[in-house]
């Protein structure tokens, strides 16, 4: 690469880093303190602003960068994740917002503390939420990493760590200063960019082809070398039967999982109403569906016109695919266009993963202080205020964030986030339903419901080729693998609900029926919801 | 505060006759004076010391609770489980759950059908059907239709059918549980 595509992608990019940060000092100049303003932005966005922000934070640069590099490398099944991450939307949609919204005040745990014994469920829901968002957030330090990589052309190792270490350095600044406030705002900013960028990229394609889409499949499947299989499912997930499981697997845990992450949980606190809620999830349906669709697009245009072979060379999963893209389309490496369109695309990367990370932060640290520190702290103790502890906690899982992300750079940034989205369906969902919708649910059973699904989760991709015993793991040298499957999901998801009906079966307290009541007529009017 | 005449809406109305008849029941309290103006397109964007306030702070400390705090929750607690019985709620909950249900079954077939096919029967996938787009380009496609077709109805639908009822249901149990000293905070 030249110095014309990093002077000037790191132009727009220092742009985007200095208007965030103008944001958080603007929002967080006199609002010092409550808990409602740091968690849940005094809960006054519009459904559209809080819609905006929702496709922001779920947009992560796994959409951006990892599923695009998936299609445009293995054709029809990086169509699979897209598809996955979008019917997930109904399943937020039918179940989640609304009642969530009214029953909840700032995580998921509140929303089963008001049902059970508060202490237990809070720290067991706290920790996964916790767990959740640093797997999270490793994917989109990947993602930042890779993109660095590209733009310096190579040449840094020591820039690719010190990218991931100035990414969590500013997540932390954006989330301890600015809170949701800024945190929305910033979301807003980043997504429209981002559509407006793919926008644009996914009109050069077409006219590219003049249009004709039918053109723009015939040439990728050409250019692909694999003929008509590309566009057809079984490229990356055929074969084996365990290839095979592994795409249920993850199908069924990209669908399941956006229900219980903390991050896009949290987002349904910073509007008014429940009615507020539905509004900003349809908003965030029509722009995450009209996303995904262009990312189609991209996908195999980068396949048309880049081709498999630059792909693999610049990087080997993929994760560079729009990046080359948008300087194809351009007009290539040393024109006025390509730098241009590459830097614009580069920035626009870059403004996503510091989003969707700020995003995370918030969200985990809200877990650390208002559920695991109220819950762990000595009663007699001296009593922090708990918007200071969540700043702190805000630094914490950024250092964790950081020391992970250095350390799992190699692999895929929408395999990572599918990872995430396996522990969030096992650990998160089962707990969240039976709260809602299960008179009989008790404390153990929720307890039960939460680690039984977390811990089967988190061993299973110990145990699995990701971490050691093939080629491209974590630890290629070492041979711990037992579980066939790469993702755990089609395992662990049942597990959590198993645990949370069997906790409960052998539970010795009855369950509440009064506070039953109150959650289900909460739940369903908005009744006493702050 | 409150007679027993005043539960009427909660015990007695059913669904449909409830947005009608509902009035505010005393003209003196905070919501039922604010509750004629606040239009349903925008609603109570202030009404939040309320009720659930009460479990906030006190939650974690909740074996420290003195007596009277204790009975005041059982009163509210007995608000809840009324309203739960009420003819008005029941029918909101049965609205909800016969789309919600029903439309549930459907997309999760559909989605777990789409990637079962998608690993079980990659032939029938890649069958072409015109041009370079073959059934698995359609399935997928047909994936984003049907959840932006369901994600309108399900929003028609709440507004059309829970919205009123709910917001009701919303504002009498607030004032049950007030007079039963749950926000007096």
């Amino acid at each position: 690469m030249t110095g014309h595509h990093q002077a000037l992608a790191l132009a727009l990019f220092s742009g985007f880093v200095a208007v965030t940060l103008a944001i958080t000092t603007w929002v967080s100049r006199n609002r010092h303190g409550s808990a409602e303003e740091f968690y849940a932005g005094g809960r006054l966005f519009s459904p559209m602003e809080n819609g905006f922000a929702l496709s922001g934070d779920y947009l992560s640069a796994a959409s951006f960068l990892g599923v695009t590099g998936l299609i445009a490398l293995f054709g029809y099944d990086g169509l699979l994740y897209v598809v996955g991450f979008l019917v997930a939307w109904l399943v937020v949609l039918f179940f989640v917002a609304e009642l969530v919204r009214n029953c909840g005040r700032f995580t998921l745990a509140d929303v089963v503390a008001a049902r059970m014994r508060e202490r237990p469920v809070r720290i067991a829901a706290g920790t996964s939420s916790v767990t959740v968002s640093v797997l999270y957030l490793v994917a989109q330090m990947v993602g930042a990493g890779s993109l660095v990589a590209l733009l310096l052309g190579g040449t840094g190792e020591a820039a690719r760590s010190w990218t991931v270490i100035g990414v969590g350095a500013l997540m932390v600044v954006y989330v301890s200063f600015g809170g949701m406030r800024a945190t929305t705002w910033i979301q807003i900013v980043k997504s429209v960019l981002m559509l407006g960028g793919t926008a644009v990229l996914t009109v050069l394609v077409l006219v590219r082809f003049h249009g004709n889409v039918d053109d723009l499949l015939r040439t990728a499947m050409d250019r692909s070398g694999h003929g008509a299989a590309f566009l057809a499912p079984g490229l990356k997930y055929g074969g084996g039967w365990t290839a095979r499981a592994d795409l249920v697997s993850l199908g069924l845990a990209l669908v399941l999982g956006t229900a219980g992450l903390p991050h896009i949980l949290s987002r349904f606190f910073t509007v008014p109403t429940a009615r507020a809620a539905r509004r900003s999830v349809v908003w965030s349906v029509g722009l995450i569906g009209g996303f995904y669709l262009m990312t189609i697009v991209l996908g195999f245009g980068a396949a048309a016109l880049v081709g498999p072979e630059a792909l693999r060379k610049s990087d080997a999963s993929g994760n560079t695919a729009v990046p080359l893209l948008a300087l194809d389309l351009g007009g290539g490496p040393d024109t006025t266009g390509g730098t241009v369109l590459f830097a614009v695309v580069a920035a626009v990367a870059f403004a996503t993963i510091l989003a969707v990370v700020a995003g995370i932060t918030l969200a985990s640290s809200a877990s650390v202080a208002h559920d695991l520190y109220a819950a762990l702290r000595r009663p007699g103790g001296r009593q922090r205020g708990e918007v200071g502890v969540a700043r702190v906690a805000a630094v914490g899982v950024g250092v964790v964030a950081i020391a992970l992300g250095l350390l799992a750079r190699d692999l895929n940034v929408a395999f990572l986030v599918g990872l995430a989205f396996a522990v969030s369906a096992s650990a998160n969902l089962p707990v969240l339903m039976y709260t809602l919708f299960w008179r009989g649910f008790t404390t153990r059973g929720a307890v039960w419901a939460v680690y039984g699904g977390l811990v089967p989760a988190l061993l299973l991709v110990l145990l699995s080729p990701v971490v050691s015993g093939s080629p491209d793991s974590l630890f290629p040298g070492v041979d711990l693998q037992y579980f066939p499957l790469r993702n755990p999901g089609i395992v662990s998801i049942p597990l959590g609900f198993l645990a949370g009906w069997l906790g409960t079966v052998v539970s010795a307290e009855p369950p509440d029926e009064a506070k039953h009541a109150e959650t289900e007529v909460r739940s369903l009017t908005g009744a006493g919801a702050v | 505060m409150q007679s027993r005449n005043d539960r009427s809406p909660v015990g007695g109305g059913t669904a449909e006759d409830l947005p009608e008849n509902h009035t505010p029941h005393d003209p003196g309290s905070l919501d039922g004076g604010r509750e004629p103006t606040a239009g349903y397109d925008d609603p109570w964007y202030d009404a939040l010391a309320t009720g659930w306030g009460e479990a906030d702070g006190a939650g974690l400390t909740a074996r420290a609770v003195p007596a009277p705090r204790r009975e005041r929750e059982r009163g509210v607690a007995e608000v809840y489980l009324e309203v739960r019985s009420s003819a008005a709620f029941q029918e909101v909950r049965r609205r909800y759950r016969r789309f919600v249900i029903p439309g549930a079954v459907v997309f999760l077939t559909w989605y777990v059908g789409y990637v079962v096919a998608a690993t079980s029967a990659p032939g029938l996938m890649a069958r072409p059907v015109a041009g370079a787009v073959n059934v698995a380009m359609l399935a997928g496609l047909g994936q984003f239709l049907s959840t932006f077709l369901l994600t309108w109805a399900y929003a028609r639908h709440a507004r059309l059918r829970r919205d009123r009822a709910a917001l009701d249901l919303r504002w009498s149990t607030q004032e049950l549980t007030r007079g039963s000293g749950g926000g007096q905070r």
